[in-house]
């Protein structure tokens, strides 16, 4: 059970936005986390490799940031095992280098610019999440 | 200068994902969890990045370039092929059994928990399996 939190929720998702922007408008690019992640981790180049790294370093950094301001830490849970971890862990991987993109690329990135591409696979990924997690909590039972 | 705005970049994104709660899988399984204990923030965090991000977009991208690159790069393949289907139906199986999202496990790498790096771990094995698969297939087809 998890608490809806609507202003939160607006608050955070905004600033995901505003982050969005700030890549198109300082580096020019989508703000695909996977393809971020893949590019500093299978670098063509240091140039290239340079602003990757500091941009997840930003990212890593935000946990502390947030809890050095409100005084609590974020609010987190792991709901399964490790070998569930690991196992979902390389079906995401698989999963975002052949569809090319994730929950930021497509979901926010691409929707924004309307890309079709990006529609179809968020309505895909988003159906099969909501459709695995029926299968597992309430049909074999988690 | 432009690795310091990719870092202060990185940190809005990542604040972002914080503050909204994606950052916690729980929450994210709940709000697939349509039947069960729904959770529907994430809808809300979904809007409004995307409406936010649309106009962000319209506005910076009548600039000829972006200001520390020579140009923009915007994805050019229009083409829906069962490559792109096929890997966002994994994808969606690996986020419905953990709740992670690349962008939502990169800032929980900051929490000082194992289990978003062992996640991260075997996502890094999964692209690089990945990526061989590609290029063996395109071997393939060219050969």
């Amino acid at each position: 059970m998890t608490e809806f939190t609507p202003v939160a929720a607006v608050v955070g998702g905004t600033l995901i936005g505003i982050g969005a922007v700030m890549v198109m408008l300082f580096l020019g690019r989508v703000a695909g986390i996977s393809g971020i992640l893949s590019g500093a981790v299978f670098a063509s180049s240091w140039d290239d490799w340079g602003w990757r790294a500091a941009f997840l370093a930003g990212m890593i950094a935000a946990p502390a940031v947030f809890t050095w301001v409100t005084g609590q830490a974020p609010e987190f849970m792991m709901p399964g095992t490790t070998a569930v971890s690991i196992f979902a862990g390389l079906l995401v991987g698989i999963g975002v280098t052949f569809g090319a993109g994730c929950a930021s690329g497509h979901g926010v990135c691409g929707l924004a610019r309307l890309s079709p591409r990006s529609i179809v696979a968020t309505g895909v990924f988003m159906f099969v999440a909501v459709a695995t997690v029926f299968v597992n909590r309430h049909l074999i039972g988690g | 200068m432009r690795i310091v705005w990719a870092l202060i970049t990185g940190l809005v994104f990542g604040l972002g994902i914080t503050v909204s709660g994606m950052i916690n899988p729980s929450k994210v399984l709940n709000f697939f969890d349509v039947a069960g204990t729904w959770d529907p923030s994430l809808a809300f965090v979904m809007a409004s990045a995307l409406l936010t991000t649309a106009v962000g977009y319209r506005l910076v991208l009548v600039r000829p370039a972006p200001l520390f690159h020579a140009k923009f790069h915007l994805p050019k393949t229009t083409r829906i092929d069962r490559q792109l289907i096929a890997g966002s139906a994994i994808y969606g199986v690996g986020w419905g059994l953990i709740g992670y999202c690349p962008g939502g496990v990169v800032p929980a790498l900051g929490l000082g928990h194992t289990e978003p790096w062992v996640f991260v771990a075997a996502l890094l094995v999964g692209m690089a399996i990945a990526r061989f698969t590609r290029n063996q297939l395109a071997k393939a087809v060219a050969a």
